[in-house]
């Protein structure tokens, strides 16, 4: 990261400002965002927009996971028709959604939705189908209930492949709610740098950009507590760790 | 004449599968199987790779439904009514099976756990079957710290603490060396004799079967019964090897 920063402050040195920018003018647009009430709640409310999006993405794809897990008839219409949407791009989603919808809010949620939930289903239902038979056929023999059954044997054995859904979705949320923000939202990073594009601004544009990055890499930050603490079970070989 | 019903009955029980090929059909794994077998009896079942000891082994434990015939545990199917048998029986498998997100402790607390035991009591007993089986420091050892041994020794314990009826267990010592398996294989005869369980197992060690003593029954596939004895404790070393050389023949079969 330094590094890049030197490259780019050397950069600024040679090209006009309007292009490249220096490190202490992308700093300082970086701070006014955080001092004003207005844009600070931009940055967070495109943070809130992501979070509910894969939560949403992440309980409707959980819940389709279950069914193909339960259901090969299901699987069997659910799996063309979820590999056809991965195929959709992002802004035919931002156009059906403004025809379809009328809430931004809304219109937001159902794009982000949208976008992450195929991943979010084969990851969850292929973390489903990784679980070992030796290990089912084990609990099965002390007769659980479904529920037990759910606590004690399922719930433990996808979590590593709950965590990796997130972290991957999470990349990919952070790309897409920028588009999804030119529904017309009022506001939001995608929102801010359509405006800095249209003043032509682009260490405001940096500076926005760099909030969405530090929010994908704190949220990247807790989901990994979270797999040290959670899987802390696992084996480290000394050669990796 | 023993009067007491059988613990574990198959009557002409016959198990298919698919075949996995493009072929579309079936193949028995069991067929047309018939024993019983008493309550606190030992029987050993020998045989070779893919005669159909597991596919009995799964039959018992109510993970399998015959195809055709009936298989009943304590008077009742172990299928259809698998809930019942909650508790009653345990299983030891042929690799440890162990929750690699459990401690030694938690793997063996699981039967307990699952049968809604308080929680003071389970930890009672799961250190209790810890000290017993010498796992007493190991039990905050997640699996992949323990050895192969000790691995099988928390399964063997996990099998026991729930004071199963009827005990399964399936070649459980086979993935061990020659030293430990015989180690474990003493104190599992020990934990047997004491608990008084009806226990089945399965193995393709005649020697491990001969050791075991009890009662044995050769399998050729698809499962079916070529060769039994009864072992005694005042059999001749005579007596024995003559079981030693029907036990070979029927195996060469």
């Amino acid at each position: 990261m330094a590094g890049l920063a030197v490259a780019w402050q050397i950069a600024s040195y040679f090209f006009p400002n309007f292009l490249f920018p220096t490190v202490p003018a992308i700093a300082e647009r970086f701070l006014e965002i955080f001092v004003s009430l207005d844009t600070a709640l931009d940055a967070f409310a495109t943070g809130g927009r992501i979070l509910l999006g894969l939560a949403g993405a992440f309980v409707l794809g959980g819940a389709l996971a279950a069914l193909m897990a339960q259901s090969s008839v299901f699987e069997r219409y659910a799996y063309p028709l979820l590999s056809f949407n991965q195929g959709i791009p992002a802004l035919s989603w931002v156009v059906i959604a403004i025809i379809w919808f009328r809430g931004i809010e809304f219109r937001i949620f159902f794009i982000m939705v949208m976008t992450t939930l195929p991943a979010f289903t084969f990851q969850l239902l292929d973390a489903y189908r990784a679980i070992s038979n030796d290990l089912y056929e084990m609990t099965l023999s002390f007769r659980p209930s479904r529920f037990d059954l759910l606590r004690t044997l399922i719930w433990p054995a996808v979590l590593p492949g709950i965590l990796t859904s997130w972290k991957v979705n999470l990349g990919n949320a952070s790309r897409v709610v920028v588009v999804a923000e030119l529904v017309g939202a009022t506001g939001g990073v995608g929102y801010q740098l359509l405006l800095q594009q249209q003043v032509f601004d682009m260490a405001g544009a940096i500076a926005w950009t760099i909030v969405l990055v530090i929010f994908v890499l704190i949220v990247q930050s807790l989901i990994t507590l979270i797999e040290i603490h959670a899987l802390s079970y696992r084996a480290v070989s000394e050669r990796h760790s | 004449m023993n009067e007491e019903a059988p613990e574990i009955e198959f009557d002409r029980v016959t198990k298919s599968f698919p075949r996995t090929d493009e072929s579309g059909g079936t193949f028995d794994a069991v067929r047309d199987l018939s024993f019983a077998v008493r309550r606190g009896e030992l029987l050993a079942i020998l045989g070779r790779t893919g005669c159909g000891k597991s596919t009995t082994f799964n039959l018992i434990s109510g993970l399998l439904r015959p195809t055709s015939g009936r298989v009943t545990v304590q008077d009742r199917d172990p299928f259809m009514q698998f809930a019942w048998f909650r508790s009653k029986i345990g299983i030891v498998f042929q690799n440890d099976r162990l929750m690699p997100w459990r401690t030694a402790f938690q793997n063996v607390e699981l039967g307990l756990e699952l049968n809604k035991m308080e929680k003071d009591k389970r930890a009672e007993i799961v250190a209790s079957w810890l000290a017993r089986l010498g796992l007493k420091d190991h039990g905050n050892d997640f699996p992949h710290a323990l050895s192969g041994g000790m691995r099988q020794r928390v399964s063997i314990a996990r099998a026991f603490a729930i004071k199963p009826e009827i005990l399964l267990c399936d070649e459980p010592f086979s993935a061990l060396d020659e030293h430990t398996a015989n180690a474990l294989r003493d104190q599992f005869r020990v934990l047997l004799a004491e608990t008084k369980a009806t226990a089945i197992f399965i193995t393709h060690s005649i020697e491990e079967a001969l050791k075991l003593g009890g009662r044995l029954m050769v399998f050729e596939r698809p499962a079916r019964i070529v060769y039994e004895a009864r072992l005694h404790a005042d059999m001749t070393e005579r007596d024995r090897e003559d079981v030693r050389i029907n036990i070979r023949r029927a195996l060469a079969a």
